[in-house]
């Protein structure tokens, strides 16, 4: 038999699609989901030893070197901490457009200067998109780690210089594709792209980047899919394909969410007008309780609904949370989470904190099922989240967030919201649940605040 | 090497319509899982890399195409083990075999 036989390896690479499609075909319910990383892994596994057989392949020291690297590389990638997970993430995307970037550059240089027109098309899409999430990735994963300011930077004509930037990359892949023994004007392609995923995250805030991050994968997938085209592989257009669709599906979830159309995320940066909104508040009166106080209403009711948002992850308090839950839970109090598709830094963040918490799953709710149970709701205690309870945008038509779909927490017979004093959340909006008369402000850090709740309920004896 | 473009095509037009199929399905429980696995998936650019290095036509290729293969590699191996981690740490309250 002939290893070497393009059939044998095509093969290889047909039963690796299926199990491709197969593997996310088992991420639809929570009890298959890790037969699908079974079925990737199967897939690709025999994908790479299929690859290793191509008959073209002279010399494989570099190619055993750059695996092993590769692989002493990815074990500490996958062992990061869960709440590093949206900055491995973007990390990955980068490391993704890298590989495919580098692939098309020598593909270039390769073939240069009788690229086919067709080729030199799918090339310039491919270094382009590339190039592009290769830099907006780091950019992201640089503001998730907090490298990076992570407030948004504008500044006059932003949009302008993008879009210009863009035309101008485009104009020239154009032109390559005419005239492809230009091979002194490739590096532009390259180049400028890199540059635009810089200043295309420059004006991202923190909240928006469950929004980017599902952008920059897509980029990812359609890049792959264009270097499938390049080399005209059938496998590589599909994985591409299924991960921008993965990736687009995600997006457009996330901006859906927000209320806000995708251009509006990629070119409005939230701040500006907004930061008007907030000048005219007045200065109106809270309540606010102690721990005792909260525990003692936390204790009567029967059914509760804890809101979690991105604060609660800054805070570490996912644990104590935890022992909130076990406690009540213990008393015969119904609890279960309520969570919005944007709270977080990325799509599923909190599922995955909570989950880490051993909290079970079927606990965790999404908007829809969260809204249908709030108004049958004793308390609703809201942990480190803002814009997405604020009843403004359902009914404030000046707000800046109105429209946007939020957690009803305002129907629920109690309010509380742990808080670390009254400022206004990311987009700088006001948010009169604070001042509503079945509200009580539980102000102090989130881990700290709960762990003195599970104090007074456990009567461990502890005060405050 | 021969373009076959158009069967190209209609195997990216199909693949799109059964990612969204299929993804459309995938419960926002698990959607960060779902893109740690994708991105897993989406490194299997890892095989042009390969034949890039290991075709050794030119040195820039072949460095190129090293390089490639590191970062696509790291991205397998990280990705498959972060999604397994995270969903290991799915528990439903409901009792479960042991």
């Amino acid at each position: 038999m002939n290893f070497h036989s393009p059939y044998l390896i095509e093969s290889t690479y047909l039963i690796a699609t299926a199990l491709f499609i197969l593997s996310l075909k088992f991420m639809s319910s929570p009890t298959t989901a890790r037969h699908g990383v079974w079925a990737g892994e199967v897939g690709m596994l025999l994908a790479i030893v299929g690859t290793l057989l191509n008959a073209g392949i002279v010399d494989y020291r570099w190619v055993a070197i750059a695996l092993v690297l590769g692989s002493i590389i990815g074990v500490p990638l996958g062992m990061v901490h869960m709440t590093a997970v949206p900055q491995r993430t973007a990390l990955s995307h980068c490391f993704g457009a890298l590989c495919v970037t580098l692939v098309g550059a020598s593909e270039f240089y390769l073939q240069s200067p009788n690229v086919p027109k067709f080729t030199m098309s799918v090339l310039a899409m491919e270094v382009i998109l590339g190039s592009l999430t290769f830099t907006g990735s780091l950019m992201a994963a640089g503001k998730l780690q907090e490298w990076l300011p992570q407030r948004p930077i504008t500044f006059k004509g932003q949009n302008f210089v993008n879009l210009g930037l863009l035309a101008g990359t485009v104009g020239v892949a154009i032109f390559l594709v005419i005239h492809p023994e230009r091979a002194d004007l490739f590096p532009i392609i390259l180049g400028v792209p890199f540059m635009l995923g810089i200043m295309m995250i420059i004006p991202i805030g923190g909240a928006d980047m469950p929004t980017i991050i599902s952008l920059l994968n897509s980029y990812a997938g359609l890049s792959a899919a264009a270097m499938g085209f390049v080399l005209n592989s059938k496998l590589l257009i599909i994985a591409g394909a299924l991960d921008g669709a993965s990736g687009f599906i995600l997006s457009v979830n996330m901006s859906k969410a927000m209320n806000r159309s995708f251009t509006n995320v990629v070119f409005g940066a939230f701040g500006q007008e907004q930061a008007k909104a907030v000048g005219g508040v007045e200065e109106r009166p809270v309540k606010s309780a102690t721990p005792e106080e909260a525990a003692a209403i936390l204790g009567a009711a029967s059914k509760v609904i804890i809101v979690p948002g991105y604060g609660m992850a800054v805070a570490q308090a996912q644990h104590k949370v935890r022992e909130l839950y076990d406690t009540l839970t213990k008393r015969g109090v119904d609890v279960k989470f309520g969570i919005h598709p944007v709270a977080g830094r990325m799509p599923g963040h909190m599922n995955v904190l909570l989950a880490e918490a051993d909290i079970p799953y079927d606990k965790l709710m999404d908007i829809d099922d969260a809204n249908s149970d709030f108004p049958q709701t004793d308390v609703v205690l809201i942990i480190g989240a803002n814009d997405v309870t604020n009843p403004a945008a359902r009914t404030d038509k000046s707000s800046p967030i109105y429209g946007m779909p939020i957690l009803d927490v305002d129907k629920a017979r109690t309010v509380m919201v742990i808080k670390r004093g009254m400022s206004p959340g990311f987009a700088g909006i006001d948010n009169p649940l604070y001042y509503l008369d079945k509200t009580l402000m539980l102000f102090g850090d989130a881990k700290a605040f709960v762990g003195s709740i599970v104090r007074e309920l456990t009567g461990g004896g502890g005060h405050g | 090497m021969k373009f076959d473009l158009i069967t190209d095509l209609y195997v990216f037009m199909l693949a799109a319509f059964i990612g969204f199929a299929v993804i459309r399905r995938i419960t926002p429980l698990l959607h960060t899982p779902l893109m740690s696995l994708t991105n897993a998936l989406d490194a299997i650019a890892v095989v042009g890399a390969i034949i890039m290095a290991g075709e050794h036509k030119t040195t820039l290729s072949t460095v190129l195409g090293t390089i490639a293969i590191v970062a696509a590699t790291s991205n397998v191996v990280g990705g498959f083990l972060i999604t397994d981690r995270m969903l290991k740490m799915f528990k439903s309250s409901r009792p479960q075999k042991p």
